[in-house]
């Protein structure tokens, strides 16, 4: 298969490119933050995503989705990236339909994400930075199970209507084994979610459960061994936010490219000094290896492949490492104006920072790279 | 389709698997290792071999027709047997300068008489080929090359200097940039070919930081050349020039990519420092930069095949070369700045037998030139901002 986009695959890109620029530009994300929005995104926005089968897009056919994989999803991903739109696509369509797709979940969840009334959140980080620990407690107790302890950095886990939990049934924190994944809907006693506004204005919780308790069937897969549908959300969440990120640098750049054409200093275009020349057609070639890396590990995912893991970290690590670059200089290249709330480019930095955290840092996945390689 | 290609890939591993000399399945440690073929080989074991038995499929260039000794197949097969040859680890049977720069002008701009009596014995490695470019006023500029070429009826008479020509001790065939006219500085060149045994030409190796001596400057004087080896129309040898730089830049854009065959920087490493009790490189801080290179290293060997796969679907940006070799060739020379830090003083020693002759430390002087040669990473960073962003002169 090449490493490029199929004609279909560009023929949905331009769908998507124009139905996100048009009904969730940069604007539509300023407007809900000036309102001081307590969602954190637009519900009718997440339906008229239903309405074009995209919340549905890894779902099966058969199951009523569109079958799709995810490359496709990273299509859609980079132009919510592009337009910084806030959206539960990256954690209900991509990661959670991930972890839930050939479990028994899948016919009680899928209908409402299919038809754009469910929202998912993944309760998976339990400290400031991404681990591969998990130390939030599910004790047996009766015919089900008790959860208590700590989530945070859960988007939309406020208002999520499906709460995906990773949880310690068995061993201790660093153990691969012992781990338990649970599908908790909304309102369940003893949980608690505030959400608190991050830098880029969106909205992620922190959970506190108290007791929790869930029956036997909330489990996803099997007790003890929720590292596969662990890894498969994580594979797919990591994939989906490199893909966005790949939007949010590749939308700076873009912006920036197009100010340099446009603002003049000394009497001149600044974009004709081979000084900011320089920097740009460095910046692009960053971006350009971090879009083949992407799509390799998208490909690689599809395939069902043992190289996606390590294909995955570099993709995710990468377009960190990119999209940052991206930020930087597109806030420099702008000068004062960039440092300005009214323009656009700030807002970029920021989305770039949460994703660059989102499910492991560059660090993280560098570190998974060295370790796969036996350093 | 997919079927056929499945039969391809099965039959092209099992022929790899019969006729691949295990020398050849070893890593390429350095310039020795590497195949080059031509009128006076210096084969190492194995390496005779392994080209001849490409060569007899044409796979030594896969791509090409057959008519030109090519192995004719298409961009999927030829994808498959490059994934089936990394797969035994397999070196490249044949460098030349020929297959990676010549071959594609002649396939685009030679005459059927110059590709039918070419591209065949580029392709066996009967003769090994130099590139006559750079000259000492005529470095990132160019296009002011001054070896000029008169007009003596059916042949010209060439007269000047070269620098920079890589192996031309060595190489039995020069192509060459020379001007032609005066009237213009781009449409004045033509681009023709030579035999370096043709009186008046000689080469004088020029010693360099590693202790090599790659490059020569070559000399010119009154030679010979008929007007039959002169490649597509006189005064448009710049269209030959830049049509084989783009190619020249994707090959050293290749030296950004690991080795097959191991990854020789994580194995020094692990070497020299060792690993901690949790099976991490010992040397945290250098661990981390290793780390985070191998990210930009595996990156871009997707972006290479990203652009092997866009370039032969017509679909990559004419300039997206310079973007390759800049970012392949920044990356060599951070693949052995870290060399040379895990290697830390074994990687010193220049002569010893421990360190094979310096091995180490003159691959890493060898890379420097990698930014310069082809074009600077600057050249390269200008042609990417105005052809492919546009910026404005």
């Amino acid at each position: 298969m090449p490493l490029y986009l199929s004609d279909d695959q560009t023929a949905l890109q331009d769908t998507i490119r124009d139905f996100v620029a048009e009904q969730a530009p940069v604007s539509h994300m300023r407007a809900l933050r000036d309102a001081n929005d307590a969602t954190g995104f637009s519900r009718a926005l997440w339906k008229s995503f239903a309405e074009m089968g995209f919340t549905g897009l890894l779902i099966e056919e058969a199951a009523g989705g569109l079958g799709l994989g995810h490359v496709e999803a990273g299509v859609v991903l980079e132009e919510i990236g592009r337009n910084l739109s806030p959206s539960p696509f990256l954690t209900t369509a991509v990661a959670a339909v991930a972890a839930l797709k050939g479990t028994a979940h899948a016919d009680r969840w899928f209908p409402g994400i299919l038809a754009g009334d469910t929202v998912a959140a993944l309760a998976i980080d339990e400290a400031a930075k991404h681990r591969d620990t998990i130390a939030l407690k599910a004790e047996r107790s009766g015919n089900g199970f008790k959860l208590s302890g700590k989530k945070q950095f859960v988007t939309h886990g406020h208002v999520a209507d499906l709460l995906i939990v990773a949880a310690r049934t068995a061993g201790n924190a660093e153990d691969a084994d012992g781990v338990t994944l649970f599908a908790i809907p909304k309102g369940a006693a003893g949980l608690t979610a505030a959400p608190e506004r991050l830098a880029d204005a969106s909205l992620a919780a922190r959970l506190e459960f108290d007791g929790v308790e869930v029956d036997a069937d909330a489990v996803i897969g099997e007790v003890d061994h929720g590292r596969s549908p662990l890894d498969r959300l994580l594979r797919a969440g990591r994939t989906g936010a490199a893909a966005e990120l790949l939007g949010v640098g590749g939308g700076a750049m873009d912006m920036t490219v197009d100010y340099l054409k446009q603002r003049k200093q000394f009497g001149t275009l600044i974009g004709s000094f081979q000084a900011l020349q320089h920097r740009a057609a460095h910046l692009y070639s960053e971006m350009e290896v971090a879009r083949a890396a992407v799509l390799k590990a998208q490909q690689l995912l599809d395939a069902g492949s043992e190289a996606a893991d390590s294909a995955v970290s570099v993709a995710k690590a990468m377009t960190a490492m990119a999209t940052t670059l991206s930020v930087q200089e597109g806030v420099q290249m702008h000068g004062g104006i960039g440092m300005t709330d009214a323009y656009d480019i700030g807002f970029y930095m920021k989305r770039a920072r949460v994703l660059a955290e989102m499910f492991g840092d560059a660090n993280f996945h560098a570190d998974k790279v060295a370790r796969a390689a036996g350093y | 389709m997919t079927d056929t290609l499945d039969t391809f890939r099965h039959e092209t591993r099992a022929w790899l698997e019969a006729h691949c000399p295990p020398e050849m399945r070893q890593p390429v440690r350095s310039e020795k290792d590497a195949c080059w073929g031509g009128r006076n080989p210096d084969f190492q074991p194995g390496q005779k071999e392994w080209m001849d038995a490409m060569a007899s499929r044409g796979w030594t260039v896969p791509d090409w027709p057959t008519a030109y000794g090519g192995g004719g197949l298409s961009p999927a097969e030829t994808k498959i047997l490059r994934e089936e040859m990394a797969a035994i680890k397999a070196r490249n049977p044949l460098n030349s300068f020929g297959i990676s720069m010549l071959g594609p002008a002649l396939l685009k701009y030679g005459t059927e008489e110059q590709k039918l009596d070419y591209l065949p014995k580029i392709a066996r490695g009967e003769i090994r080929w130099c590139q006559g470019y750079s000259e000492p006023n005529a470095g990132s500029d160019l296009a002011s090359l001054a070896t000029s070429a008169e007009d003596a009826g059916d042949h010209y008479i060439v007269s000047g200097q070269k620098v920079w020509t890589s192996y031309a001790d060595k190489a039995d065939w020069i192509f060459c940039l020379v001007r032609t006219s005066k009237e213009s500085k781009q449409g004045g060149i033509s681009f023709l070919l030579f035999d370096m045994a043709s009186e008046g030409v000689s080469t004088r190796p020029i010693l360099l930081i590693s202790g090599y001596s790659p490059f020569c400057e070559t000399f010119f004087d009154n030679v010979k050349v008929p007007k039959s080896q002169r490649v597509h129309e006189e005064n448009k040898g710049w269209d030959v020039a830049k049509y084989l730089l783009g190619h020249e830049r994707e090959m050293i854009s290749g030296m950004g990519l690991a080795s097959t065959g191991g990854n020789p920087l994580i194995e020094g490493a692990i070497a020299t420092i060792g690993l901690d009790h949790d099976g991490r490189l010992a040397d945290p801080l250098l661990r981390a930069a290793i780390a985070a290179f191998e990210v930009r290293s595996q990156a871009f060997g997707a972006m290479s095949e990203r652009f092997i796969d866009e370039l032969k679907a017509g679909r990559a940006h004419p300039a997206q070369p310079s973007m390759m070799k800049y970012y392949g060739t920044e990356l060599n020379k951070t693949r052995h700045e870290l060399q040379m830090a895990a290697g830390g003083s074994d990687a010193l020693e220049w002569e010893s037998a421990a360190s094979g002759g310096g091995r180490e430390a003159r691959a890493w002087l060898r890379t420097k030139a990698n930014s310069i040669e082809g074009g600077t990473s600057e050249v390269q960073l200008n042609i990417i901002a105005k052809r492919i962003l546009e910026l404005p002169a």
